[in-house]
C-alpha cells in the first residue's frame, strides 16, 4: 500500500503550517511535511511528490500588497532551480494530475488572487474575483456558522450535513466577484461551498458579526468546477479538538472538531483516487 | 529615472480604510467631512523599463476586481481637499520593501544600490472643509510628522500643478565614517554638556569615572600600541552611554539605597535587585528543593522554566514606554516584534508560541488641551492597538491575554508592556537547550535586517524624560515579516546546531549584544566596515549604537560558518560575519584597518560604582469620603460597568489572532455568546499532548497612591487567583516583575525623589514577601524608571506600576475552567473574607475619592485556599469560577452572570466578613475590592464534595444561579440592592470602548 502525503508550504510569512499538518496526521495523512517555498525553489522538494497540497494561513510577505499578492507574483516568475521550470509549471502539473489543493484565509486569498479559482472552464490563471477588506475595516478574530451547500462538487465537504462552526482570524476577507455575471455563475454550478450563516444554519445571512466581512452572497468558501480545488477564509485546522471550540466548557461537544473532516474527505480521496 | 504607481479603487469597490478615517475626522475631530477616498502611491526611483514598469503596475500592485493603476497620471478626481502621506528619509518603510522584492521577480534582476520603492498615500476629501481644517486633519489624525511627511493641496491647485509635486525620501548622506575624539580634560560644567547634547545620559560621576580611565597611564599606553590618542573616540564614548545607561544597566535597582521608615527606622540596601528580586527566587527555589523547576533565571534574554521533561518553557515581558509615547504604531510594534527576539534569543533558541500585552493609557475621550509633543491619549491607544495588532498578527503568534488600564497621568507617558513565550526542547544536539557558550575564536554574525539610523540613542533617551527636544532617530518601524524570515532559518539553524550562541540585538544595537558577549568570553574584534547599511552616510559609533531592527548576533564557530551562510542564502536571510569573539580582554571596534574603540571588557561591565540613593517613606493621608448608605445600588453597578478600567476590552482584544498555531483551549473571551471576559489564559503549545500552558497577570497602579507596599501585594495576588481561577497549577508556576516608575532619583527635576525611591523600595519589600509566601520564584522581569514628562513647569509623572505576570502549567487542559455560569439551579460561592477595603477602589475612584483603606493580602490563607481549590478544580467539581478585583463582587457577579446567560441571586448577608463590624455594611460587601477572592459556581450534586474538599478554608455560599435573567442582590437589611436584566448589565459594560 502506498503512502498518502500532504504538503504545507510554508515560508515569507505564511503562519498556520503546524497546525495544518497536525491536521492533516489526525485526519489520516501517512506522511505530512511542512515545506519551505525556498526548498521549492531550489528543486530539493517537488511538488510532483506529493497527493494534497496545503496553501495555508498567515501574512504572506505582509499582506503588503494586498493580502497574497506578493506571493502570487512570485510563484508566477519564479524560476525552479535546476529544473527548466518554473513553479507555476509543477502547480499547473498537480492540478492536471487531478490533485487536491485546499487554500485557508491567506491560501484562500492567494488561490483567488492567482485565478486558481472559481477557475471557470478550467482555466486557472485568471482572476474573477477578490477578498478584500472587511467593511468593519479591521482585522477580526471570531467565529462563525458556515452553512455547507450540498450540491457543490467540493470534495472536501463530504459528509457535511448541515453546517460547520470555524474561527475566522482575517482583516481581508470580504468576497467580492469580478461581476454580476461570475456571481451567477459561481453560484449556478454550486461553486459556493460555505457560506456565513445564523447558529441553525438555515440561511446565509449578510448581518455582521455572523457575517464578519461583508462577504457577498455571504460567501465564505469557494471551489472549483472539478472539487479539487477550495478556498476558504474559516480556519478548519483551528478546531481539531472541542477543546478549541469557545464554548467548550459549557456544551457537549465529540472529542473531534469540526474542521477536520475536510482533511479527512481530502486523504479519503487520495486513497480512492490517487493511489 | 523616478516613476510613480498610484492605486485608486474602483468607484463601485467600497474604501474601508476610507470609511474608518472618516468616522475618526467626524467623531474626534468633529468635522464636516461628507466623503474620503484613499489612494496608494509607489514611487519607483529605479531604471525600469516602460514594460517592466507596466507588468508591475497591473501585476503585483494592482488587484485588478477592485482597482485601477495609472503610471506618471495622477488619479484622483472629485475632491475639494487632498493630502498625501509619506514617510521622511530613513524611516522604514515595508511596503517599499516588498513592493521592490515583487518588482524584481517581475525583472528577474536586483535593485542596484541606492534604487528603490518609496510608498505614500494619498487621501481625497469631499465636503465643507477649509485648507485650515485639512491640515488639522494630516497632522491630528493621518501624520505623525515625526516619522512622516504630508502634502496639502485644494483641487484647483492639484489639477493646476498637474498632481502632486514627486518626493523620493531617499536617504542623501556622503559615505564619510568619521571618527572623533572628545576632550574630557574640561570643567564639570562642559562634562555634562557633552552629554546632555550627545544623548548620552551620562551623570557628571559617570563622566568623570571616564575621565578618570582615559587619564590612567597603563591604559593610554595600551590605547597608543593600537593607535589610537588618549582621548576617548565618539565610538567609545557611544558604546559607555549604551552601556552604563539605565535602561542596560539598572543603576536604580544595582544601586545603594539609604532607606528611612515611617517611623525614622534608617536601614541601608545594596542592591534592590540582589537584595529582594534575586534573593526572593534564590529562597523559593531551595525550599522547591528537588521540586525546582528554574533551569535559567536572570541571566540570559529571558527566564526558563521546565515544562516536562522533554520540554522547557521561556517567558519575557518587555516595556516599550518612551518610543510609544513619540510614535504610538512604530512603538509598539517594535515592542512587540522587539520581545519576541528575547524568547528566540535565550538558550540556544526557543520558538515563540504566545505574545500578552498591557496597555496603560489616559482617558481616550480626554478633552483638555495637552502639553507640546504629547499626543492625544486616543492617538496613542490607536497607534499602539493597531502596532500591536499588526507585529503579533504577522508574526504568527497568537495574542492570548491582556488588559488595558486607564489613568490620567499615563498621559505623560503611556505603558505598553510586551510579552512573549517560547518553548524549546529540554535537550538539543545532546546539550539542555537553557545553555550556551561562546569560545575565543567563534565569529560574530549578525542575521536579519540591516543597519540604519533609526532607533539611535533608543536606550539613552529612554534612561531620560521625554521632553520637547527628544531625538526623533529614536523611533523605528518593526517588520514582522522580515523577522518571521529570520526567525524561520535560524529555528533550522539551531537544529543543525549551526551556531554556538545566540542573543537579541535590541536597545544599544551591537555595541550592547556584542558588548555582553564578549563579556561571556572575554572580548571580541569587530570590524564595523563590514556591517551591511540601509544606504550610507553612517559613523562607525551609529553603525555600532544602531537599534535598526529584526537582527540578531550569533558566535558560529568556523567550522560551521559555510553551512550557516549557505543555508542562510536559501532562505533569504542575509548574514554578515562582523569579525570573532577573543579572550584578549577587550572590547576591540575597528573600521577597516583603522582602531576605532579599544575598551576594556571589565570597565565595560563593572567599571560603575553604584549609585547612592536616598529614600524616605511618609505615608500619605487622603480625604476619606463620607459612605452614604442607599437602598439601590444598581445605578451604581451599572456606572462601575461602563468605567473605562472594568469596561469590555472587546474591539480591541477581536483585533488580535487568539488562536493561531491551534493551541487556544481558555480564550480571552468565553460564555454563552462568546464575550465573558477571561480570567487568564490556557494554550495546548505541544497538539499532540493534553497539558497545558497557563498564563494570567496582574496590575493595580490605583492603589500606588496610598502605599506601593500593597499595590504589589495586590498585582501579585490578582495574578495568581486569575492563574488559579483558570486552572492553573501552584505546583509548577512562575513570576515575572515589570517595573515601570517615574523617576525616582532625588535632582532639581524631581525634589520628591526620596519618596518616589521609597515607594520602590517597598514595592520590593512586597514583592519578596509575597512571592516567597506563594512560593513563586521571579525568572525574569524589567524595569523601566523615568516615566515622567516634563515641559518647562508642567510634568506628569506616572503612577508607580507593578505588572506582575505569571507561566505555568496544567496538567491537563480538559480540566480548565472558565468564568461563566453554566447552569441554573448551580450554588453560588464565594471564596476568601470580605473587609471594609475600598481605598484605591474603582467605587472610590467613580466619586473622585482615593481613601486610605487599600486592601490588605493574608498570604497565608489565601495560599491555603488557592491550594484547596486547585484539587476541587482537579476533581472537576467546579462549574465556573471568576475572579474578585476592579469593582469587587457586584462586578464579577454581573460578569459571570451575563457572561453564561443565566441570573444570579445573592444575599450579603452571608458573605465571610473580616474586620471591625460597625464598618461593615451594603457598600463595602459589594464593591470593596478585597484580595485574593474568588466567586465560584458548583453544581448540585458536586455541593458536598466541593465543600469538604474547601473545608478549614474560609469561603460561603451566598446564593444561586437562576433561570431568571437577572442579578438581584438582597442586603444586609433583608432588602433587594441590586436589581436588574442581564441585558442592560452587558449593554453597559460592552457600550463604554465599543466604537475604538
Amino acid at each position: 500500500m502506498k503512502k498518502t502525503k500532504a504538503i504545507v508550504i510554508t515560508g515569507n510569512g505564511t503562519n498556520c503550517e503546524m497546525e495544518a499538518a497536525n491536521a492533516c496526521r489526525l485526519a489520516g495523512f501517512d506522511e505530512a511535511d511542512i515545506v519551505h517555498i525556498s526548498e521549492l525553489l531550489e528543486g530539493k522538494v517537488r511538488l510532483d511528490d506529493y497527493h494534497f497540497l496545503n496553501l495555508t494561513g498567515g501574512f504572506l510577505d505582509g499582506d503588503d500588497l494586498g493580502s497574497a499578492k506578493a506571493q502570487a507574483n512570485r510563484l508566477k516568475y519564479a524560476q525552479v532551480e535546476g529544473a527548466n521550470e518554473h513553479l507555476i509549471d509543477q502547480l499547473m502539473r498537480f492540478i492536471a494530475d487531478a490533485k487536491p489543493i485546499l487554500g485557508v484565509c491567506n491560501g484562500f486569498q492567494l488561490m483567488i488572487k492567482m485565478g486558481l479559482l472559481p477557475a471557470f472552464n478550467g482555466n486557472y490563471l485568471d482572476q474573477v474575483a477578490t477578498l478584500t477588506f472587511n467593511d468593519c475595516g479591521r482585522f477580526q478574530d471570531r467565529w462563525v456558522y458556515l452553512k455547507n451547500n450540498p450540491a457543490s462538487p467540493s470534495i472536501f465537504t463530504k459528509g457535511i450535513e448541515k453546517g460547520i462552526y470555524l474561527p475566522i482570524r482575517h482583516g481581508e476577507g470580504k468576497f467580492v466577484a469580478a461581476s454580476p455575471e461570475v456571481l451567477k455563475e459561481i453560484e449556478q454550478r454550486n461553486l459556493a461551498v460555505l457560506k456565513y450563516s445564523d447558529p441553525a444554519f438555515s440561511a446565509p445571512t449578510m448581518e455582521f458579526p455572523l457575517n464578519p466581512n461583508g462577504s457577498v452572497n455571504a460567501i465564505a468558501g469557494l471551489c472549483d468546477a472539478t472539487g479539487r480545488l477550495m478556498g476558504l477564509m474559516p480556519h478548519p485546522e483551528a478546531f481539531h479538538h472541542r477543546t478549541n471550540h469557545p464554548r467548550w466548557t459549557r456544551e457537549d461537544l465529540p472529542e473531534e472538531g469540526d474542521g477536520l473532516i475536510i482533511f479527512r474527505n481530502a486523504v479519503e480521496y487520495v486513497k480512492a483516487n490517487l493511489l | 529615472m523616478v516613476a510613480r504607481i498610484e492605486i485608486a479603487l474602483r468607484d463601485d469597490a467600497r474604501d474601508s480604510r476610507a470609511e474608518r478615517i472618516k468616522r475618526e475626522i467626524v467623531h474626534f475631530l468633529r468635522l464636516p467631512v461628507e466623503k474620503v477616498r484613499t489612494i496608494d502611491v509607489y514611487t519607483i526611483d529605479a531604471v525600469l523599463s516602460t514594460q517592466e514598469l507596466s507588468s508591475a503596475a497591473s501585476g503585483p500592485f494592482c488587484d485588478p476586481v477592485i482597482q485601477t493603476y495609472s503610471i506618471d497620471t495622477p488619479a484622483a478626481k472629485d475632491f475639494d481637499f487632498l493630502v498625501e502621506v509619506g514617510f521622511r528619509p530613513g524611516v522604514t518603510d515595508n511596503v517599499g520593501r516588498t513592493a521592490r522584492e515583487a518588482i524584481e521577480y517581475v525583472t528577474g534582476r536586483p535593485f542596484k544600490p541606492g534604487e528603490g520603492v518609496y510608498t505614500s498615500v494619498q487621501y481625497l476629501f469631499t465636503g465643507r472643509l477649509s485648507l485650515e481644517d485639512t491640515n488639522r486633519i494630516a497632522t491630528e489624525l493621518l501624520c505623525n510628522t515625526l516619522i512622516q511627511r504630508f502634502h496639502v493641496l485644494d483641487c484647483a491647485s492639484y489639477f493646476k500643478q498637474g498632481g502632486i509635486t514627486q518626493t523620493v525620501p531617499k536617504v542623501t548622506g556622503e559615505n564619510r565614517s568619521m571618527v572623533s575624539e572628545i576632550d574630557l580634560e574640561a570643567s564639570n560644567e562642559e562634562l555634562l554638556r557633552i552629554s546632555r547634547e550627545g544623548v548620552l545620559a551620562l551623570t557628571l560621576e559617570e563622566m568623570r569615572i571616564i575621565q578618570a580611565h582615559y587619564r590612567d597611564p597603563l591604559v593610554l599606553e595600551k590605547r597608543l600600541s593600537v593607535g589610537l590618542g588618549g582621548k576617548p573616540t565618539d565610538v567609545e564614548l557611544e558604546a559607555l552611554a549604551q552601556t552604563w545607561s539605565e535602561h542596560c544597566k539598572h543603576k536604580i535597582f544595582a544601586g545603594t539605597v539609604h532607606y528611612e521608615d515611617e517611623k525614622g527606622n534608617r536601614s541601608e540596601i545594596n542592591s534592590l535587585f540582589k537584595s529582594f528580586i534575586q534573593r526572593t527566587t534564590k529562597e523559593v527555589r531551595e525550599r522547591l528543593a528537588d521540586k525546582d523547576f528554574c533551569l535559567s533565571v536572570f541571566k540570559d534574554n529571558a527566564g526558563v522554566i521546565k515544562f516536562d521533561d522533554d520540554w522547557s518553557l521561556v517567558f519575557k515581558v518587555e516595556t516599550h514606554n518612551s518610543p510609544s509615547a513619540l510614535d504610538p504604531y512604530g512603538g509598539a510594534l517594535t515592542g512587540i516584534v522587539g520581545v519576541n527576539r528575547d524568547p528566540f534569543g535565550t538558550g540556544k533558541g526557543a520558538k515563540l508560541i504566545f505574545n500578552t500585552d498591557v496597555f496603560c493609557f489616559a482617558d481616550p475621550f480626554y478633552e483638555k488641551p495637552l502639553p507640546p509633543r504629547l499626543l492625544h491619549p486616543r492617538r496613542i491607544y490607536e497607534g499602539v492597538v493597531e502596532g500591536v495588532e499588526h507585529g503579533g498578527n504577522k508574526s504568527g503568534i497568537p495574542t492570548v491575554n491582556g488588559s488595558i488600564v486607564f489613568d490620567p497621568h499615563f498621559a505623560g507617558k503611556p505603558l505598553v508592556f510586551c510579552g512573549t513565550a517560547g518553548i524549546m526542547p529540554a535537550m538539543i544536539n545532546g546539550e539542555p537547550s537553557h545553555t550556551k557558550k561562546i569560545n575565543p575564536g567563534d565569529l560574530i554574525v549578525m542575521a536579519g535586517g540591516r543597519i540604519g539610523k533609526d532607533g539611535i540613542h533608543g536606550a539613552t533617551f529612554s534612561s531620560e524624560e521625554l521632553t520637547e527636544s527628544s531625538p526623533v532617530s529614536a523611533v523605528q518601524i518593526g517588520d514582522p515579516i522580515t523577522q518571521k524570515r529570520m526567525f524561520d532559518f535560524l529555528i533550522r539553524a539551531r537544529d543543525r546546531g549551526l551556531y554556538n550562541f545566540i542573543t537579541d540585538n535590541g536597545a544599544g544595537g551591537l555595541s550592547s549584544s556584542v558588548g555582553e558577549m564578549s563579556g561571556e568570553c572575554g572580548g571580541c574584534r569587530m570590524d564595523l566596515a563590514l556591517a551591511p547599511l540601509k544606504y550610507p552616510g553612517l559613523d562607525p559609533w551609529e553603525v555600532l549604537i544602531s537599534e535598526a531592527q529584526e537582527r540578531m548576533s550569533l558566535a558560529v564557530s568556523t567550522e560551521k560558518i559555510d553551512e550557516f551562510i549557505s543555508m542562510a542564502k536559501s532562505f533569504g536571510v542575509e548574514v554578515t560575519v562582523l569579525g570573532e569573539f577573543t579572550d584578549s580582554g577587550y572590547f576591540h571596534i575597528l573600521h577597516g584597518e583603522h582602531t576605532v574603540a579599544y575598551l576594556p571588557v571589565s570597565f565595560m561591565h563593572e567599571g560603575l560604582p553604584p549609585l547612592q540613593l536616598q529614600a524616605k517613606w511618609e505615608p500619605p493621608r487622603h480625604e476619606e469620603p463620607l459612605l452614604e448608605m442607599k437602598g439601590d445600588y444598581t445605578g451604581d453597578l451599572l456606572k462601575l460597568l461602563s468605567s473605562l478600567n472594568i469596561c469590555s476590552k472587546e474591539s480591541v482584544v477581536r483585533r488580535y489572532d487568539h488562536e493561531v498555531q491551534g493551541g487556544s483551549v481558555v480564550k480571552p473571551f468565553t460564555g454563552v455568546t462568546n464575550d465573558g471576559p477571561s480570567d487568564g489564559a490556557v494554550v495546548r503549545p505541544i497538539l499532540g499532548s493534553f497539558a497545558g500552558v497557563v498564563t494570567a497577570h496582574g496590575i493595580s497602579p490605583r492603589y500606588s497612591d496610598i502605599d506601593t507596599y500593597h499595590m504589589t501585594a495586590n498585582a501579585i495576588d490578582e495574578g495568581l487567583r486569575n492563574y488559579v481561577a483558570v486552572g492553573g497549577s501552584l505546583d509548577l508556576v512562575a513570576g515575572l516583575d515589570n517595573f515601570c516608575w517615574c523617576d525616582p532619583v532625588l535632582s532639581e527635576k524631581t525634589p520628591d525623589g526620596p519618596y518616589k525611591m521609597a515607594q520602590l523600595v517597598r514595592a520590593n519589600q512586597a514583592l519578596y514577601d509575597v512571592c516567597l509566601a506563594y512560593s513563586l520564584p521571579l525568572i525574569s522581569g524589567k524595569d523601566s524608571m523615568k516615566n515622567d514628562f516634563q515641559d518647562g513647569n508642567t510634568k506628569i509623572s506616572i503612577p508607580p506600576t507593578l505588572l506582575f505576570s505569571l507561566i505555568g502549567r496544567i496538567e491537563d487542559v480538559r480540566q480548565a475552567i472558565t468564568m461563566d455560569v453554566k447552569r441554573p439551579g448551580d450554588i453560588v460561592y464565594l471564596l476568601g473574607k470580605t473587609g471594609a477595603e475600598l481605598g484605591g477602589s474603582e467605587y472610590f475612584a467613580m466619586m473622585g475619592f482615593i481613601g486610605n483603606s487599600v486592601p490588605v493580602v493574608d498570604t497565608v490563607k489565601a495560599y491555603r485556599r488557592y491550594r484547596a481549590f486547585h484539587e476541587a478544580v482537579v476533581a472537576g467539581l467546579v462549574a465556573s469560577c471568576h475572579d474578585l478585583s476592579d469593582g469587587g463582587l457586584a462586578v464579577a457577579a454581573a460578569e459571570s452572570a451575563f457572561s453564561g446567560g443565566c441570573g444570579m441571586a445573592l444575599d450579603l448577608s452571608r458573605v465571610l466578613y473580616k474586620g471591625d463590624p460597625k464598618e461593615k455594611n451594603d457598600t463595602v460587601l459589594l464593591f470593596s475590592e478585597s484580595a485574593s477572592r474568588h466567586l465560584v459556581s458548583v453544581r448540585p450534586d458536586k455541593r458536598d464534595s466541593f465543600e469538604e474538599m474547601m473545608s478549614g478554608n474560609c469561603f460561603a455560599s451566598i446564593g444561586v444561579v437562576t433561570e431568571e435573567p437577572l442579578l438581584a442582590v438582597t442586603g444586609l437589611g433583608g432588602g433587594i440592592v441590586v436589581k436588574t436584566g442581564l441585558a442592560e448589565m452587558k449593554e453597559a459594560w460592552q457600550k463604554t470602548l465599543r466604537d475604538l
